[in-house]
């Protein structure tokens, strides 16, 4: 009959109608934000931040300022300047550390081609500003974040993070101290060598 | 599918005379290419068309290589390598699923011989990437049917994907430039007629 | 008093029996993003299309030139959105052929339920997206993104992101796939026939639909061999190709499916096929939960960031969900590539959208642009 695909088709709609009306949840899939909010899944990546050891930017910043990840960022929102000490020598940390958030993509390649796990994906999605020049530039202050915080948003990652920080540290003073046994023995055997050759 | 030199070979004893070289690929793909003339080529790719053994009937992708002029040294002496446009075919059999044999055709040089022949008459899938080629690198494309630049507007003047294009400031297109953005970009425009960009551009 | 006929013609200058030039886009609903047709009309039927592309246009390539190898694959998100991961792969396995990596078969698995995911993903919208320039306004397009969005859930739950996923790797994948992760889209793949008999049921036997797609803007199947066209838009005209048979990458060779062609190349023919290509591509997805084995999804000494490959070059190419994805790489042994090309599928399908639209109505016209399949990102690139 002409029109019975018309109609089967209308018998569709009027389930999905009532369902959604009921609430079945196969139907009724939205949620009604920002009163009720959707589960942030835990590999979600908003933008890039700054993890400290210490209480911010000037103090515990992991961060060596290698460049490594201003080199790699595809959207190139990355700016680093190393900071010099007194002497002006290279001081391994950031004297300029800028995000262009208005420009960064969120892909999260800087945070895998760090190699001292300083830079992390943050989890915050509601950003906003009122044009679109001010307020997008986020500078090393309002980068950093303290390890807890960042223990908060991705437990596992951070643990793992964490772990194996320590490990390294733990292995490095092994290796320091063997190094300084070494050569304390040697200075040991070259003083007796001294000796006997008086 | 037989050797890219058996091809060779055999466009060779169908076409005395073609200019046709093997380029080998040092790349773990092994995907060699063939080197056309282009005073053959219309009727050469035609052949790789129609040939019974090979039956190209997919012209899959079609680009340009821009090869600007380079120093190179040989035998500690050095010359000038002249550049050239560079325009590359994969084709495919869809019926006898083989593939890919690549061709390529170069241009006389960068500037005013960039004459080559469409291949658009023998694979209707050369008709936009051509004109993307002759949009992006200026190769012109004699005998394609509607050679007009296809992704930048018409009054656009370079060709963005040379090596040598210098991009333009962002506030060079602001949508209306006024107040100090139009400051801004007048002295940047004059900063650039002062010092043309490097030579070799088109 | 006059007519509006006699008002316009007074404005402009049109005669009756005069060839009407009207610019369609590019801000337009029916045209799928900043895509413009200008289209001359005889009454209500076209006698000359032409596409103009490039308002979207931001050199992609130009960009991917200057950067490092990766540093472009979160770039290639951005050509098709709706098929990140496909986009993705391909730029992988482009690589991997010109540094010749292995992958993980873990991985290769990995990839091939990611694909057939954004497979699905990609029809449904575009079964949407067809509805609605028929006129079916919203409402099965609603259904369509309904479903789209639980495979998105799926997307952002193993690489952060719903459809920005950056998630392929030379040689691997980024992350890890989750045994919960793998139930969840053990279910998704439960769950989805019921959809697509529900998506029939509502559509299939539409009269309207039939009489709006039955027989219109028809494709042989020589010219669009010849113009390059691939994916479902070829294999609706009767073409069984699909290099996931033909190339045999991946894992595909393990896994049993078929591939659904048409017969008369219509746009009733592009529509069911896709819709037939969801449900081969649930069987594979199947197969693929079934049979994923344990291992690595990266080889840690295949290098990501600083690659520099030997000088050389390679074209590799997978089937997208809009028809071949390819990348075509020259290296010069420098950190960034020196040339980076996209074989973009949805440009080459439009070669033959003028010859397809010619003599029918306008309206039509719009429909026969939806069942393309077109996503300007990729167009224009």
């Amino acid at each position: 009959m002409l029109g019975s695909g018309v109609i089967q088709g209308l018998l569709v709609t009027a389930r999905n109608a009532l369902g959604s009306l009921r609430g079945d949840p196969g139907r009724h899939v939205t949620v009604e934000y920002p009163e009720k909010r959707a589960e942030i899944p835990a590999a979600f990546r908003s933008f890039p931040f700054l993890v400290t050891d210490g209480t911010g930017a000037d103090d515990g910043l992991r961060c060596v300022a290698c460049k490594m990840c201003e080199s790699e960022c595809p959207a190139q929102c990355l700016y680093v300047v190393m900071d010099r000490d007194e002497k002006g020598k290279p001081a391994k940390r950031p004297k300029v550390f800028d995000l262009d958030i208005s420009v960064c993509m969120g892909c999260g390649i800087c945070t895998e081609v760090c190699p001292f796990d300083s830079i992390k994906m943050d989890k915050v999605y509601e950003i906003a500003g009122r044009d679109r020049f001010h307020g997008f530039v986020l500078k090393k202050e309002q980068l950093a974040k303290t390890n807890s915080y960042y223990h908060q948003i991705r437990p596992e990652e951070a643990a793992e993070v964490d772990a194996r920080l320590a490990e390294e540290k733990r292995l490095a003073e092994e290796k320091a101290k063997a190094a300084a046994a070494k050569a304390a023995a040697a200075a040991a055997a070259k003083a007796a060598g001294s000796q006997s050759a008086a | 599918m037989e050797t890219i030199e058996a091809i060779r070979d055999r466009i060779l004893a169908t076409f005395p005379g073609a200019e046709v070289t093997v380029v080998l690929n040092g790349s773990p793909s092994a995907q060699h290419s063939l080197r056309i003339g282009k005073a053959h080529a219309l009727a050469i790719a035609r052949w790789l068309r129609n040939d019974e053994a090979l039956s190209l009937d997919q012209c899959s992708n079609v680009t340009g290589v821009d090869w600007p002029e380079r120093e190179v040294t040989e035998n500690k002496v050095k010359r000038i390598e002249p550049g050239c446009l560079e325009v590359v075919y994969h084709l495919y059999s869809i019926s006898k699923r083989l593939g890919p044999v690549v061709i390529r055709m170069r241009t006389g040089n960068r500037t005013d011989d960039v004459t080559l022949p469409s291949l658009t008459p023998v694979w209707r899938a050369c008709e936009f990437q051509e004109r993307e080629v002759f949009d992006l690198f200026g190769v012109h494309f004699g005998g394609h049917p509607d050679l007009r630049r296809i992704l930048m507007w018409d009054e656009f003047k370079d060709h963005p994907m040379r090596r040598d294009y210098v991009a333009p400031d962002d506030f060079d297109w602001e949508p209306t430039p006024h107040d100090d953005v139009l400051a801004r970009a007048k002295e940047n425009r004059e900063k650039r007629t002062a010092a043309p960009a490097k030579e070799g551009g088109a | 008093m006059n007519t509006v006929a006699d008002l316009f013609s007074e404005n402009t200058g049109f005669r009756e029996g005069d060839l009407l030039e009207l610019s369609m886009g590019p801000h337009h609903p029916s045209t799928h993003g900043v895509f413009r047709m200008n289209v001359t009309l005889d009454g209500e039927r076209v006698v000359r299309l032409k596409p103009v592309f490039g308002y979207l246009h931001r050199n992609h390539e130009k960009i991917a030139e200057g950067n490092s190898y990766l540093a472009a694959m979160p770039y290639t998100d951005r050509l098709d959105y709706l098929a990140g991961m496909t986009n993705n792969w391909a730029y992988a396995h482009a690589v991997e052929k010109l540094c010749g990596v292995e992958v993980p078969v873990r991985a290769e698995y990995l990839r091939v339920i990611l694909a057939e995911l954004t497979r699905i993903q990609n029809h449904a919208c575009l079964c949407g997206f067809l509805v609605q320039d028929l006129g079916a306004s919203g409402t099965p397009l609603m259904y369509a993104f309904r479903e789209r969005e639980k495979v998105l859930d799926l997307f952002e739950a193993i690489s952060g992101s719903r459809m920005m996923g950056n998630f392929q790797r030379f040689g691997g994948c980024r992350e890890d796939a989750k045994p919960e992760w793998l139930a969840a889209v053990a279910k998704l793949v439960a769950e989805f026939p019921s959809f697509l008999d529900e998506f029939e049921e509502l559509l299939a036997g539409n009269e309207i639909i039939l009489s709006r797609t039955q027989g219109i803007g028809v494709m042989k199947a020589d010219q669009a061999v010849n113009a390059g066209v691939t994916g479902p838009v070829l294999r609706s005209t009767g073409v069984a190709h699909d290099l996931r048979k033909v190339d045999r990458y991946g894992v595909y060779s393990r896994f049993e499916f078929s591939v659904p062609v048409g017969a008369h190349g219509d746009t009733y023919d592009r529509y069911m096929v896709r819709l037939l290509e969801c449900r081969e591509s649930l069987k594979i997805l199947a197969q693929a939960l079934k049979d994923i084995p344990d291992g690595p999804v990266l080889d840690p000494k295949a290098k990501q960031k600083g690659l520099r490959p030997k000088a050389g070059e390679a074209y590799g190419r997978i089937e997208g969900p809009k028809g071949e994805i390819g990348f075509y790489l020259i290296s010069d042994g420098g950190p960034n590539p020196y040339r980076f090309r996209i074989r973009p599928p949805s440009l080459i399908n439009l070669t033959l959208l003028e010859d397809i639209c010619l003599g029918q109505t306008l309206a039509d016209a719009v429909a026969v642009l939806g069942s393309i399949d077109i996503v300007l990102g990729e167009v224009d690139r």
